[in-house]
Formats: structure tokens, C-alpha cells, sequence
């Protein structure tokens, strides 16, 4: 999280000055439910890339094709769409939910990651 | 030299806006400010002013207009009265809070309902808290030099806040009176070029306006304008100073009137302070030592000058044109809470008078004054001035 600046050392009226600084302010806090990437599953068919909203999907370029590599959570808010796209969560056959080891995202409560 | 021209206060306003040569000016007409921008609009027919003219559909629009083009880096104007100014209300908020000098002219009329138009502060008083620098004139030629200082103090680097200038409808807005105007290139120096702040049209230094502040800096950005505020009693003082050097008008915080030996001191707003002034000569006469204590400045509300100018005062009585339903009336509340500490604390008075434009006379003054000279003065009591019980 960028440190949170006090009112003397912030422009005045609220006003964005540097350009492109969204990417700088942590949306990863609000997050409720974590999406969590079971790459042996996934078939990098790009579906959560599309739709994430924060653009929070890590891909890179491997042999010029694009594969998944996880979330960024630093910007990840949780809403999970990705999850919600992503077609390897149905069930070819019974056309329900998979059963969670077959996922390629899951989505698991935040508090399963609190530090203790 | 100066020019003493016999014109109404909606005239002198928009005179001083011909002088300053705005940028932009967004208004919606509405009773009793029409006249300030007809004649405004008359000026740049007339192409006697550079001014980019917006009519707009509404005075929410008016408002908006003129945020869009103060945050652009222009000068930028609106006038308008009573339910007009409500209707701007949620952008008069966003105005101050994005930090943009912008001057308005209020004819200070009646809130609906039911509806009038005349004169009194409830317009003003509901924007009281919007963040405002607030002047308030007794007459035309206050209202004329107000709006040629208004610039100044809200572009000031350690104000940069919009400024309102109230001026009583119908009383002085199309009350013909004798104004000293100043020379178009005095007024022109004076007011000086705009030193601009994060200009949207600036494109190779891109800023944002008005993107969504969460609860992790939202705070912040109000004790900024609250500081904003605290700067404003000291810069309205400089300003005043270099204003008498070219006018010799010397403005103040608030103005007294026979008040150095007062026992008894008179607060009020506007208008009535001319009324108050003619009746205090009377009693005066009398032998009743009496004065008037009438802030040019409502907001910020300069406390200080309050508790250094009221302690020790046998009493003090102070009369609202417009009411607070359930609490008391604004300028009472806001004078009672300055004075709440001083040394010598004065019994005090709270009347409502005029509201919905109704008389007040040298009657109704000289009755509050007798309450004062009578010791019948309750703290706690709101009176009412020239209303049928």
C-alpha cells in the first residue's frame, strides 16, 4: 500500500496530478473473496484476462502464446468475474459447478489467508 | 477619476464585472438578479467585453458551466437569488470543494414556499456551510466594490475558494443610488491577471477534477479547506488596504458604526444596517449610547473580532432576516457561540425581522434597542420584528 499522505502534503481540491497513478493506489484491501489459480486445470483460453475489470490477470508470453500466470493482488478488488467466466468451472456433462479440484479459480473468503 | 454614476446595485454589479472582463459567464435569470446579467449580457452585445456568454437551462447548469471553466484556468462568473441558488446547491458544494475562484453574485431573496421574492437571507444562510467566503453589502456601492475585490481573495494563493457577494434584493438590486465607479484601467491593475493552479487546458501538465475521494483522503481534503478558511480574515485585510489606496474605501471584517463608547451594540446583515445607522443618529440625540456592528465577512465568521469588539457591551442585540426552524437564527447563533468566553459578557437579544421582504422601520429598531435599554433582554428568546401576533 502507498503510505497515506497527510492533508498539508497532498494537492489542494481533491485533484489528481501525477497521470496514471491509479496504478499506485492499492484496491487489493477491499478485496472480501480471493480468487486463487489452480494453473493444471487452466487452458489459458484468456476468458478471465477479457473481462477483469482491474486488469489484476498476470500473463506473459510464452513461444508467442499467452498464459495465465496468477492474480495481481495489489489491484485485485475480488469481484470475481474471472471465476464466473472462466469455462472450466462448469461441468462439461452435468453442465453445474465443477467440483473445486477441477476448477481453474476458485473463489476462497480472505479470512483463509489472515496471517495469524 | 473616479465616476459617481446614479445606478442600481444590480447595475453596479454587473459594472464591475464589465471592469474585470471575465473570461465566462454562466447564468440562469431569476428575481431580483435578472437585471445583473441582463445588463452584463447588454455588455457583451455591445462587445465592449471579451466574455464567453453561456445561457444555460438551469442554474444547477449555470453553476456547472462555471466549475467547467474556472477548472479550465478562466475567470468565471454567476449571479442568481433564492430558490435559484438552492437549485445550484449540490454543485455550490463542489465548486468550493475543488478549490475554484469563482465569483457569485447573490440577490438575496426569499426561500420558497410559499413563494415570494423578495428580499431576505435564507437563500445565503442555506449555503452557509458550503464553503463559501461569504460578503454581505449594505448598499450599491458596497456591492460594486465587493465584486471588484472578490477576485483577488478567492484567486489568492492561500484562499483559493469561490466567493459569494450578497447583496439584499429588490432593496439594493433595483434600488437607484449614487455609486462611486472606479476607472476601467485602475480596476483592471488592480484585479491584476489570474495566477492559474492546475489549468485543465494545460495539456502537458494533464490533471484530473473531480474523481472519487474514498474515506483514505477525503478528510484530508476538507481540513484543507477548512485551513483554506482560517487564511481568508488575513487576506481579505490586504486586500482591503490596497483597495482603499485606489478607492479610499477602507473595508474591514465587519464594519461599527458609533461603536467605540456603544453600551449598546447592534448586529446585523446588509440593508437593515443603513436603517439601524439612521435610527442610532436619533437616539443618539437621546443621549443613548448605541452603535451598529455590521459584518461585511459572514464566512468565514471571524470570531476574534467579535469577543474583541463585543466583551464588556452592556448588551448586544442581534437581528436575522431569515430563521432557523428548531434552533436559533443563524447570524444570533454564530455571534452568541463567538462570544461565549469573553471577560465581560453582554445580555443578549435575538430578533427576526423581514422575513419574505416584509418593512422594518426606525420603529422596529428603536423597540429591540428600548428591550435592551429596559434590561428585557432573554438570552434564550427568539422576538420577532413588524410581524402580526
Amino acid at each position: 500500500m502507498a503510505e497515506l499522505k497527510g492533508w498539508k502534503d497532498i494537492p489542494i481540491g481533491g485533484l489528481v496530478v501525477e497521470p496514471g497513478s491509479a496504478k499506485k493506489y492499492q484496491t487489493g484491501t477491499w478485496r472480501v473473496l480471493r480468487p486463487v489459480f489452480q494453473s493444471e486445470n487452466c487452458i489459458n483460453c484468456m476468458f478471465c484476462w477479457l473481462y477483469c475489470p482491474d486488469q489484476s490477470i498476470v500473463v506473459e508470453l510464452v513461444d508467442g502464446k499467452p498464459k495465465m500466470k496468477g492474480f495481481d493482488y495489489y489491484s485485485c478488488k475480488g469481484c470475481g468475474l474471472c471465476a464466473n467466466v472462466c469455462p472450466k468451472n462448469i461441468d462439461p456433462k452435468t453442465k453445474q459447478p465443477a467440483a473445486d479440484e477441477k476448477k481453474a479459480i476458485i473463489m476462497k473468503p480472505e479470512t483463509d489467508f489472515v496471517e495469524e | 477619476m473616479p465616476l459617481k454614476q446614479a445606478i442600481t446595485g444590480a447595475e453596479a454589479v454587473a459594472y464591475a464585472m464589465k471592469q474585470i472582463n471575465p473570461d465566462v459567464v454562466a447564468a440562469y435569470p431569476i428575481t431580483p438578479q435578472t437585471p445583473v446579467v441582463e445588463y452584463f449580457a447588454k455588455y457583451v452585445a455591445d462587445g465592449v467585453v471579451d466574455t464567453e456568454m453561456i445561457p444555460v437551462e438551469s442554474e444547477h447548469s449555470a453553476m456547472s458551466a462555471v466549475v467547467g471553466a474556472a477548472a479550465s484556468g478562466a475567470r468565471a462568473f454567476t449571479a442568481t437569488a433564492s430558490v435559484g441558488l438552492a437549485l445550484m446547491h449540490e454543485v455550490v458544494f463542489i465548486a468550493a470543494s475543488l478549490r475554484l475562484p469563482i465569483v457569485m453574485a447573490v440577490a438575496n431573496r426569499a426561500l420558497s414556499g410559499p413563494i415570494n421574492i423578495h428580499c431576505d437571507h435564507s437563500d445565503a444562510m442555506a449555503e452557509r456551510d458550503s464553503g463559501w467566503i461569504q460578503l454581505w453589502a449594505e448598499n450599491a456601492q458596497e456591492a460594486y466594490d465587493f465584486t471588484v475585490m472578490a477576485y483577488k481573495i478567492a484567486e489568492h494563493k492561500d484562499v483559493r475558494l469561490p466567493v459569494m457577494v450578497n447583496f439584499d434584493g429588490f432593496i439594493i438590486s433595483h434600488g437607484v443610488e449614487v455609486v462611486e465607479t472606479l476607472d476601467d484601467e485602475l480596476v483592471k491593475n488592480f484585479v491584476g491577471k489570474q495566477e492559474k493552479i492546475y489549468p485543465l487546458l494545460d495539456t502537458s501538465n494533464p490533471v484530473t477534477y473531480g474523481s472519487i475521494d474514498m474515506y483514505d483522503y477525503y478528510f484530508e481534503h476538507k481540513r484543507q479547506q477548512i485551513e483554506a478558511m482560517k487564511h481568508v480574515p488575513r487576506v481579505f485585510k490586504e486586500i482591503a488596504e490596497e483597495f482603499a489606496k485606489i478607492s479610499g474605501r477602507k473595508y474591514d471584517l465587519v464594519d461599527g458604526y458609533m461603536l467605540d463608547d456603544a453600551e449598546y451594540v447592534m448586529v446585523a446583515l446588509g440593508s437593515t444596517a443603513g436603517t439601524i445607522k439612521h435610527t442610532i443618529n436619533e437616539l443618539r440625540k437621546e443621549g443613548k449610547k448605541v452603535g451598529l456592528l455590521k459584518p461585511w465577512m459572514f464566512r468565514p465568521f471571524s470570531k476574534e473580532e467579535y469577543q474583541r469588539l463585543l466583551t464588556g457591551r452592556k448588551a448586544v442585540v442581534v437581528l436575522d432576516r431569515s430563521a432557523s426552524f428548531g434552533a436559533e437564527a443563524p447570524l444570533y447563533q454564530s455571534v452568541k457561540s463567538a462570544i461565549y468566553e469573553v471577560a465581560s459578557k453582554p445580555q443578549m437579544g435575538s430578533y427576526v425581522y423581514g422575513l419574505g421582504g416584509r418593512d422594518i422601520t426606525p420603529h422596529h429598531i428603536r423597540q429591540a434597542f428600548e428591550d435592551a435599554f429596559n434590561g428585557n433582554l432573554i438570552v434564550d428568546e427568539e422576538r420577532y420584528l413588524g410581524l402580526r401576533e
